[in-house]
């Protein structure tokens, strides 16, 4: 790979912003540079990296997907509802993650229909399903805050990997969730770059009716997507629950801003067919730096929702700049090679 | 024992009909190509060659008939199972995806085939080293697709299509974007896979390249084949005669060029350096001045730069004698210049819209009553006119510009910018993609401008298309003005030698 093309790499422009976001924090504010602040920054960054995940997978394929937070509220606050009315054994851990992320795909599968077995476009389709699955959300299973969640997910919430504890510093704390983030993030990663499923998704991204052309079944891999993504925010959904301690209908809606722009500012074309997981976790990353250290910076916290959205636009001009660029370049050429 | 087998083997379609809601695209259509053969489906557009292909590829499934590969009878193919059973199409669009590496792109459909669930690189890299091998074709694997020219996609598209297990390979109008050199090298791919006893279908309307490079022949016409048998049965006109249905003259048309003392237009030393350099000359009123070289000389670029397109570096542009300063297309309208670019679908049209409404579009201020709103009865008359005016074949003019052919939509586009009445049109590639019958009446429709005073710079590199219609021809090379033709020094041959 020749050297100016790795500096276009969004990848490599995420890396080079978040150090120079990280420098400007740590001089404004010098206890920031600690090892207790990085380990914050993944414990904020775990749910949305899931969904994001799950949401890269989307994009690439040319589709985009909003109902992911509903689902995974859904799928959490569900699980929760479902532990305390059929009394399971509220110290498992298992019981409640597995059922979330089964309500996940369930909700995905809905969505696979509406958009690959009816052919609606992406946005409106989750956007109505979405709809639908809080409105059921509420009528079906419940409207009340739980405050005191299934012990077992209580417990996990504080279930550190490395505590780190001394007079000077303040508690740096690692989740044990690092693990199994970092296999799932390596997994999604090899998923899309080598396996047939994976590639059909590039494929797809990069124009439908060709990917069918090949024989590839456009449907078929657009309905594994959804019900995927289903799965993922289910597993998102019921870690969020456990890490907050609480459980609340009402949490999460309005993270899609969040979720979407990290995945965009990763590199992810919102027309579909690029996208990187790497990218992805830099986005995410970048996102929680902002988010939560705005207010060392001293800016009030009520500009962050503004400065994810700034940001957002920042990733699509971006993309939407050297998009036509590219095209100006090979414009000259292209129109040569028409006329010929 | 294998290729005995093929040689003998037959691959083609028996009575295959198919409408689509009332109309018939296809009636009875029977065709029979043998393993080792080149043969040809030819016809206008709308005559039932696509339909064909997709019938073949999976695409479409036919109402009756049967799709016949060697021993097998199908009464229809899926897209997975045209591919098993060796059934590759290369459409014209070569349907590849841009986002993948070369590689990725010829390796993919293996790896579908295999029913693979993994992918390595080096799996793909060699699957796409060797099928490049095979067609002699050598070119970077890890270059995305976006970034390659148009003629190495054509060449990738043949690629993949030939590295499974192909028996039959379809291509359709392959020719249309390619350079000679480059359609040179394509007949040597094709006569490669001919000698691998593939059954080759070449789907074209130039008579020329048809004559070169097939063995035998089914000409359709109105979803009916019209002429079927051994290429050398038929003489070129009589191909064209089974085509269109009527005789066809491919004699020069430009009208006879009036003594005039003053030019529309002056070029005068013209630089973008690199691109192009020194180019001066000149047009007069009614001339239809020719513009051709090769790809990347700078011919599309001269003329874009003409209608302010494309930036100029030094030299000066006159208008009527007067000094202009061309640097956007406005100002370039507004001195009298039209422009019609080469890609009408993309670029010139808004395909979902009336026929009216983009008869109009670009005059659309001429339409306004008293109250500065547009009159409708303004607005259906004029797009009445232009209908009769350029022969623009439709029932209804309320009807998406998508409902007429190539041709009628080229009209479309041409009507639009008469409408605007402008000194000196710029034409570039005016009929590609067009069939012999269109190509003929839009060669007409600027011949009859060009009579009523209108001045033309037609860029092309269709030779006969160039000879039939214009008083000069300049050819440009390396972005120079290589070398001017007039009537007299115009011939074919001297053509393409100056070119190549």
């Amino acid at each position: 790979m020749n050297f100016k093309r790795l500096f276009r790499r969004s990848e490599t422009i995420l890396i080079f912003a978040i150090i120079v976001l990280s420098s400007i924090i740590g001089i404004k504010s010098p206890s920031f540079l600690s090892i207790a602040s990085i380990f914050d920054i993944f414990r904020s960054s775990i749910v949305q990296l899931i969904f994001a995940l799950g949401v890269l997978i989307v994009i690439v394929s040319g589709g985009i997907d909003i109902s992911f937070p509903t689902i995974g509220i859904f799928s959490g606050y569900t699980a929760v509802v479902l532990m305390q009315r059929l009394e399971l054994n509220p110290n498992s851990l298992i019981v409640p993650l597995v059922a979330s992320v089964i309500i996940g795909v369930a909700l995905g599968a809905v969505n696979a229909l509406v958009i690959a077995g009816f052919g609606i476009p992406t946005l409106i389709a989750t956007l109505g399903t979405a709809g639908i699955f809080r409105g059921c959300m509420l009528s079906f299973v419940g409207i009340t805050f739980i405050s005191e969640i299934p012990v077992g997910l209580d417990n996990f919430a504080t279930a550190d990997l490395i505590r780190i504890e001394s007079p000077t510093a303040p508690l740096a704390r690692l989740h044990i969730l690092i693990i199994p983030i970092t296999l799932l993030t390596i997994g999604i990663s090899f998923l899309l770059r080598r396996t047939m499923f994976g590639r059909s998704v590039y494929a797809l991204g990069g124009g439908s009716e060709s990917a069918r052309r090949l024989g590839i079944s456009t449907r078929r891999v657009q309905a594994k997507i959804y019900m995927l993504v289903g799965g993922l925010s289910g597993f998102a959904g019921i870690l969020f629950v456990s890490l907050q301690r609480k459980a609340s209908p009402y949490d999460l809606a309005g993270s899609e801003l969040d979720v979407i722009a990290a995945v965009v500012l990763g590199g992810a074309s919102i027309m579909g067919g690029y996208g990187t997981v790497f990218g992805t976790v830099l986005g995410v990353l970048l996102i929680n730096l902002i988010k939560g250290n705005l207010i060392l910076l001293g800016v009030s916290s009520s500009w962050q929702r503004a400065a994810v959205g700034v940001l957002l636009l920042i990733g699509i001009t971006v993309q939407a700049i050297t998009e036509s660029k590219k095209v100006r370049k090979r414009r000259v050429s292209t129109n040569e090679e028409v006329v010929a | 024992m294998r290729s005995n087998d093929l040689i003998t083997t037959e691959y083609g379609v028996e009575n295959i009909v198919k409408s689509f809601g009332g109309a018939k695209a296809l009636s009875g259509v029977s065709l029979s190509v043998s393993g080792g053969q080149i043969h040809c489906i030819a016809g206008e557009n709308g005559s039932g060659k696509s339909t064909l292909i997709k019938i073949m590829s999976g695409v479409h499934a036919p109402d009756s008939g049967l799709i016949r590969l060697g021993e097998k009878v199908f009464s229809g193919l899926s897209p997975r199972e045209a591919v098993h059973e060796g059934v590759q199409v290369i459409f014209q669009d070569f349907s590849l995806l841009a986002n993948l590496t070369v590689a990725e792109n010829i390796a993919l459909p293996t790896f579908i085939s295999r029913d693979s669930r993994f992918i390595n690189k080096k799996d793909t890299f060699n699957i796409a080293k060797t099928a490049l091998e095979l067609i002699e074709f050598d070119i970077d694997v890890n270059l995305p697709v976006a970034e390659i020219s148009i003629a190495s996609k054509q060449l990738v598209a043949i690629a993949r299509a030939t590295n499974l297990d192909v028996k039959m390979l379809f291509m359709d109008e392959p020719t249309t974007a390619l350079t000679r050199k480059e359609i040179a090298r394509l007949f040597k791919v094709i006569e490669q896979l001919k000698a691998r006893n593939v059954a080759i279908v070449f789907v074209s309307h130039k008579i020329d390249e048809i004559q070169e490079i097939c063995n035998t022949i089914t000409v359709l016409r109105n979803g009916e084949v019209v002429a079927d048998g051994k290429m050398g049965d038929f003489t070129r006109n009589q191909i064209s005669q089974a085509m269109l249905g009527q005789d066809l003259l491919e004699t020069r048309i430009a009208p006879k060029l009036g003594k005039s003392g003053s030019n529309i237009l002056e070029v005068k030393k013209l630089s973008t350096r690199p691109t192009f350099s020194d180019i001066s000359f000149t047009i007069a009123p009614g001339e239809i001045l020719g513009i051709t070289g090769l790809l990347g000389s700078g011919r599309t670029e001269l003329a874009e730069a003409i209608f302010g397109r494309y930036p100029v570096d030094t030299g000066e542009i006159a208008v009527d004698g007067k000094s202009v300063a061309l640097n956007s297309s406005s100002a370039a309208l507004a001195a009298g210049i039209g422009y019609v670019p080469p890609d009408r679908l993309t670029q010139g049209l808004f395909l979902e819209q009336s026929i009216l409404r983009n008869l109009v579009a670009v005059g659309i201020n001429s339409y306004r009553n008293a109250w500065g709103l547009l009159s409708k009865k303004r607005v259906k008359d004029a797009g009445n006119k232009w209908i009769s005016d350029l022969h623009i074949k439709t029932d209804n003019s309320l009807n998406p510009v998508t409902s007429l052919s190539g041709g009628n939509q080229q009209r479309v586009v041409l009507a639009k910018w008469f409408a605007l009445d402008p000194r000196l049109m710029i034409l570039n590639g005016p009929t590609v993609g067009v069939d012999i019958g269109s190509k003929r009446e839009i060669l007409e429709i600027i011949r009859d401008r060009a009579q009523s005073g209108m001045a033309f710079l037609v860029v092309s590199d269709d030779i006969p298309e160039l000879m039939q219609i214009c008083h000069r021809v300049l050819i440009i090379k390396n972005g120079k003005l290589e070398r001017e033709f007039n009537e007299a020094q115009m011939t074919e041959d001297a053509l393409y030698k100056e070119l190549s």
